[in-house]
């Protein structure tokens, strides 16, 4: 199911890409090292955040499975927080940068990053170091903190969230890279791939009043669904979440998910902070709705100790 | 000197003031660092007579320098310096073009009384009671009211209009602002006073500045003995009396070739209308002249002095009693004293010396600081308030404090702030989305910079926000992100002194990293 619905976002050029890796045939499309075979996810441990993300992303057959010459990119960071890298609150920007390089190296037209941060927009942009190394590594960072970005789209099939208004980027980008970093959250126990789209659209006041598992587990019905998920687990933040209040709220865990199964990799991420996948209530409820699997054993993972 | 080129100088001298403080308050992106707008505003009478009294140390006395810069030239102030005279030049050229034919000063007799009386009523209020008189006519504060007020929403939409535009083509270099406005009420006071002077300027010149305006008078009293001055020379003056037709002062007397040096704002515009090249500004040489006085007319004003002292006093009788520490909340969300921005100290401090300029208010990057109606009771009209349902205070920002031109949010540094509790959090469980709608919510305690709402265990595997006052710092971020309407479930009450919070405890990671995948 994940596929098709993978299938179905991956739009003009795009479908031959993926087509190619649903089949398994990446070697047509392939320069570098053919992968392999098909992994469900590649999980790797215990280098930098960008050599991480090269190794992790060839095994996947390289960024040009995802992204076709031409297209438009959304690259979606967590940059919720007006806080320094090292709190690990927002993505790392090293692994922001190398992403959107692989990104444009892959052909992409042009690459896009912005998040509806909670505290002050542009002070999280700037003080998370994201903006200036999106910048610099050629993507264009677009403000979130109006709601004049957003519109209002119907998400069919879901339970609460019927309407919700989405940044209008995400309407006019051809490819969506899920870019969150793995972090404590005091209200869902844990924020990653589902929960970061909290970020791309505009009214979380209702969600939050609105039974806020399931709007972020209906959220995951929405067409334009990331076609990709690279969970940063490099500076982990275990408690204290999601904003954190000191450094000493972070481990090093060193460590990358990247799969483009979002329900396999939040509960690839609960095995990581060591909690029961089901008491994060909006992971089941996504698995539930046929947004993925939350039975990981049965994957096809790549593990990958550097 | 006789030259045209002082005209030309003035010009383009206060343009540049102008467009500088112009661009102060219309800085969407926060652009312009602090450092260069305090520079800007060293220089602004009443706001660094204030500082200066606030510090007592001589960095801050600007209004020093204005007054040697008085005894020396003039009321160059007025012309060169003053935002709200400029604008008012501005405006009268516009006027002059639509009614050039009609339009002629002349000279006016001073409007004395009024203008000694007001002086004398805000000195005496300021020095007794506090800036009340000097929130209403400081000249630069007025000016800001009307750039915060009415100038920035215009420049918003002119820029969310571009910006909309731009978008289209795929450039995101603007950033969308939303228009929301003030309380209709805190209008009424720069509307008075746009109209007042909007008027006044149109059509009678720099009146506003000769009748009204305190900084006009007791700088119009200083120039008394300026060394350098307008001056007639009596034997090439012709008497065509076209100076004082263009005087925007009415302050020339060219029967008596007389020029009023209280009212002159040194504009030079006479020089350059006098077809006889008899106007220069010069060096003043001292005419032996018996003093004028009317003790009927001293009589006067100070009678009206003694009488206007008992304004202040039934001011304060309808003040509404900014109350002191309060204990226990309770259940209503009912904010029994405002939140005073950070750097104010206490409410009392911060009230003895803003003037309601509206800086902040313009520069404030979340727009959590509103212009207050009666929330400090009414003396503080339109002094910046804390309100929680429009923003939050941004935990790692420090601008209203590090730009206050009168120092009445004193400067803090970031590590200061970080602990410098505004107003204590409350929690109103019957209030909370956890408690009635039995779904997880947490906005408070996610967006707590300090945990000081954190989550505790509540029925099955929910959690409900818990608070820790004692870390608060009352930066808002809990009643803003709450979603409860109308009431919200978690609000910050004001600490009518400011107090300092504890630190956010935080001990050494304990947690095993797992040296295999545990999956």
């Amino acid at each position: 199911m994940k596929r098709r619905d993978f299938l179905k976002t991956s739009a003009g050029a795009g479908l031959m890409a993926g087509a190619a890796f649903r089949l398994g045939r990446y070697d047509n499309l392939m320069t570098s090292r053919a992968g392999n075979a098909k992994y469900d996810m590649v999980a790797i441990k215990g280098g930098s955040p960008e050599a991480m993300f090269d190794l992790g992303i060839q095994e996947l057959g390289g960024m040009k499975t995802f992204v076709s010459k031409g297209q438009k990119v959304l690259v979606k960071p967590n940059i919720g927080w007006d806080v320094v890298p090292e709190f690990g609150a927002c993505t790392n920007p090293l692994l922001v940068a190398r992403v959107i390089e692989h990104v444009l190296r892959a052909g992409a037209k042009e690459v896009y990053v912005f998040d509806n941060s909670v505290d002050y927009g542009p002070s999280c942009y700037k003080t998370s170091g994201i903006e200036r190394a999106a910048k610099n590594a050629g993507a264009k960072v677009v403000p979130a903190h109006s709601e004049r970005y957003y519109q209002q789209v119907e998400i069919p099939g879901a339970v609460v969230l019927k309407k919700v208004k989405v940044h209008e980027v995400l309407l006019n980008t051809d490819v969506f890279i899920n870019l969150p970093i793995l972090k404590d959250h005091d209200t869902t126990r844990m924020t990653a791939c589902l929960k970061n789209m909290m970020g791309v659209i505009w009214d979380r006041k209702w969600w939050h009043s609105n039974n806020l598992d399931q709007c972020i587990a209906d959220y995951g019905l929405f067409e334009k669904k990331p076609s990709l998920h690279i969970l940063d687990c490099y500076n982990v933040m275990f408690r204290n979440g999601p904003r954190g209040i000191s450094k000493q709220d972070v481990v090093q865990m060193k460590s990358q998910i990247i799969t483009t199964d979002w329900v396999a990799g939040d509960t690839a991420a609960t095995r990581l902070l060591g909690i029961e996948t089901s008491r994060i209530a909006h992971v089941p409820l996504a698995s539930k709705l046929g947004l993925g699997t939350m039975n990981i054993d049965a994957l096809n993972i790549k593990r990958i100790q550097m | 000197m006789k030259t045209p080129f002082l005209r030309k100088f003035r010009i383009l001298f206060s343009a540049v003031v102008f467009i500088c403080f112009f661009l102060v308050f219309v800085d969407l992106k926060n652009l312009i660092p602090v450092n260069y707008i305090n520079i800007l505003l060293s220089l602004q009478f009443i706001p660094s007579l204030l500082k200066f009294f606030d510090l007592r140390t001589f960095i801050t006395a600007g209004f020093i320098a204005v007054l040697i810069l008085t005894l020396l030239t003039g009321r160059t102030y007025c012309s060169f310096l003053c935002p709200l005279g400029i604008g008012q030049d501005f405006f009268s050229r516009i006027g002059g073009r639509i009614r050039k034919k009609f339009r002629r000063y002349g000279y006016k007799k001073p409007f004395t009384v009024i203008r000694y009386t007001l002086l004398g009523i805000t000195a005496v209020i300021t020095l007794i009671w506090g800036v009340y008189m000097l929130t209403l006519l400081d000249p630069y504060s007025i000016f800001g009211r009307f750039m915060t007020y009415f100038v920035k929403p215009v420049v918003i939409v002119i820029n969310n209009f571009a910006e909309g535009i731009l978008a289209k083509f795929d450039i995101y270099s603007l950033i969308h602002v939303p228009v929301l406005g003030f309380k209709p009420f805190v209008y009424i006071v720069p509307a008075v006073f746009a109209l007042l002077i909007g008027g006044l300027s149109l059509t009678k010149g720099r009146l506003y500045c000769n009748m009204i305006c305190p900084v006009g008078t007791l700088l119009g009293l200083f120039s008394k003995l300026s060394l350098f001055r307008i001056r007639i020379d009596e034997s090439t003056c012709t008497r065509c009396g076209r100076c004082s037709i263009g005087c925007k002062s009415s302050c020339i007397d060219f029967l008596r070739y007389d020029i009023d040096v209280t009212r002159c704002v040194d504009c030079f515009n006479c020089i350059k209308i006098c077809p006889d090249k008899a106007i220069s500004y010069s060096l003043v040489r001292l005419k032996k002249k018996t003093p004028e006085t009317d003790p009927g007319r001293r009589r006067f004003v100070a009678g009206s002095l003694l009488l206007l002292l008992g304004i202040p006093t039934v001011l304060r009788g309808q003040e509404k009693k900014v109350p002191k520490a309060t204990k226990q909340s309770t259940v209503k969300e009912d904010k029994t004293c405002p939140v005073c921005p950070p750097g104010g100290i206490s409410i009392e401090d911060f009230q003895q010396d803003c003037t309601a300029c509206s800086l902040c208010i313009s520069n404030c990057p979340t727009g959590v600081l509103q212009p207050a109606w009666l929330e400090y009771g009414v003396s503080g009209i339109m002094q910046p308030v804390m309100d929680y349902h429009r923003g939050f205070c941004n935990y790692n920002c420090t601008k209203c404090t590090e730009i206050c031109p009168t120092n009445a949010l004193h400067p803090l540094v970031l590590e200061a702030k970080k602990l410098t509790q505004l107003g204590q959090v409350h929690f109103i469980k019957d209030n909370c989305i956890v408690k009635n709608e039995k779904t997880a919510c947490g906005a408070c305690s996610e967006s707590c910079p300090t945990k000081a709402v954190y989550m505790v265990p509540y029925e099955g595997d929910l959690v409900i926000p818990e608070t820790n006052p004692e870390i608060c710092i009352g930066c808002g971020q809990c009643e803003y992100s709450c979603p409860t309407t109308p009431y919200k479930a978690i609000f910050v009450n004001g600490n009518p002194v400011h107090q300092v919070a504890k630190k956010p405890e935080s001990t050494e990671a304990e947690i095993a990293i797992p040296d295999e995948f545990p999956f």
